[in-house]
């Protein structure tokens, strides 16, 4: 996170394109954060509904109101 | 202000988005979705005993029942169950938004970190939940068959992949036309790229109807409590997330002009 030192010149005033935080840092954690978002996202949208894995509709019980206000597909 | 700082503001902007996705799901949806179990019920009534309806499948798995002698209890269904999903969703959303939030600091023009927060939630709000909603809006309990999930499921998603993919591409064309003109005309035609795709898929990707004779009245009321579902989940995500990063710049710019001008002395 170590940040770039700023000339004193620019006293009191940081040009928001110095805050840019590199691609290279941010990657991972996206690329992670979006795995991660998407597993859970099928998990509560699709899960024995279009998707018949697990086996059973209990998931799909417990996450029926949601499934249906959250505006995912469902029946 | 680093990854992890955008990352933890996103998490907890999506948990508060969650609680109140949950606050009005449960008071504006539910008497919706109380509404159109009922009715399927009701319809059903003759054909079974009231109860274990399958929507006249023989795939067992894709039917379910809605009553009171379902796997869960609709009062499960509709507590701890809906808090279940708009909390799991709110959080990854959340989360998610914080890291764009991240990416986003410092390469959209001239914004500082609030209004490019507060664009990139927006974004996300319109090309995720809004756009597609217009092209697929919710349907409530008794509309759509147990045999077209897997089909409308599909369309779904895909329609929410061009959407998104759409407004990634109008961001990348607006940086590029802001460059290459200037900061207005490059902002007018990512809009108007975005639009374009939208636009397009909507009319490309394929109807759906199985509203039967379902009450006009009811299926309104349960679209708009739907909509206003969503539209309070991302807009607590914009504001508390927003709110979040203003302040933790606010400290950072403050240390950094105390260093400045302990340097300068």
């Amino acid at each position: 996170m170590a940040h770039a030192i700023p000339t004193p010149a620019a006293t009191g005033s940081v040009a928001p394109s110095d805050l840019a935080i590199p691609v290279r840092e941010l990657a991972p954690w996206l690329v992670l954060g979006a795995l991660f978002a998407l597993s859970v996202l099928v998990l509560i949208s699709s899960v024995q509904g279009a998707i018949t894995i697990p086996e059973g509709t209990a998931i799909h019980e417990w996450v029926h109101d949601g499934r249906h206000l959250l505006g995912f597909p469902c029946h | 202000m680093g990854a992890r700082t955008f990352l933890v503001h996103g998490l907890v902007a999506g948990l508060l988005a969650g609680i109140a996705a949950f606050v009005v799901a449960y008071t504006v949806g539910e008497p919706q979705i109380d509404k159109a179990i009922a009715l399927e019920e009701a319809a059903s009534a003759p054909a079974s005993d009231g109860h274990d309806h399958t929507h006249a499948d023989s795939d067992e798995s894709a039917g379910h029942s809605h009553g009171d002698e379902a796997a869960v209890s609709r009062t499960a269904q509709s507590t701890v169950g809906l808090a279940t999903g708009t909390l799991a969703v709110g959080v990854v959303l959340g989360g998610f938004t914080g890291l764009l939030a991240a990416l986003g600091l410092g390469r959209l023009g001239s914004l500082r970190p609030a209004a490019s927060t507060a664009l990139l939630a927006a974004i996300g709000a319109v090309s995720f939940s809004i756009v597609p909603f217009l092209k697929y809006p919710a349907t409530p309990p008794a509309v759509g068959s147990g045999e077209t999930i897997d089909s409308r499921t599909a369309v779904y998603f895909g329609f929410v992949a061009v959407s998104v993919a759409g407004a990634v591409a109008a961001i990348a064309l607006a940086r590029w036309g802001a460059r290459r003109w200037s900061g207005v005309p490059g902002v007018l035609a990512g809009l108007g790229a975005y639009a374009l795709v939208v636009v397009v898929a909507a009319v490309a990707f394929p109807k759906i109807d199985e509203l039967g004779d379902f009450p006009a009245g009811i299926l309104w009321d349960f679209r708009v409590s739907s909509l206003l579902t969503l539209l309070a989940m991302w807009a607590v995500i914009g504001a508390v997330l927003v709110a979040l990063v203003d302040r933790t710049w606010r400290r950072h710019s403050d240390v950094r002009a105390r260093r400045e001008l302990a340097a300068s002395l």
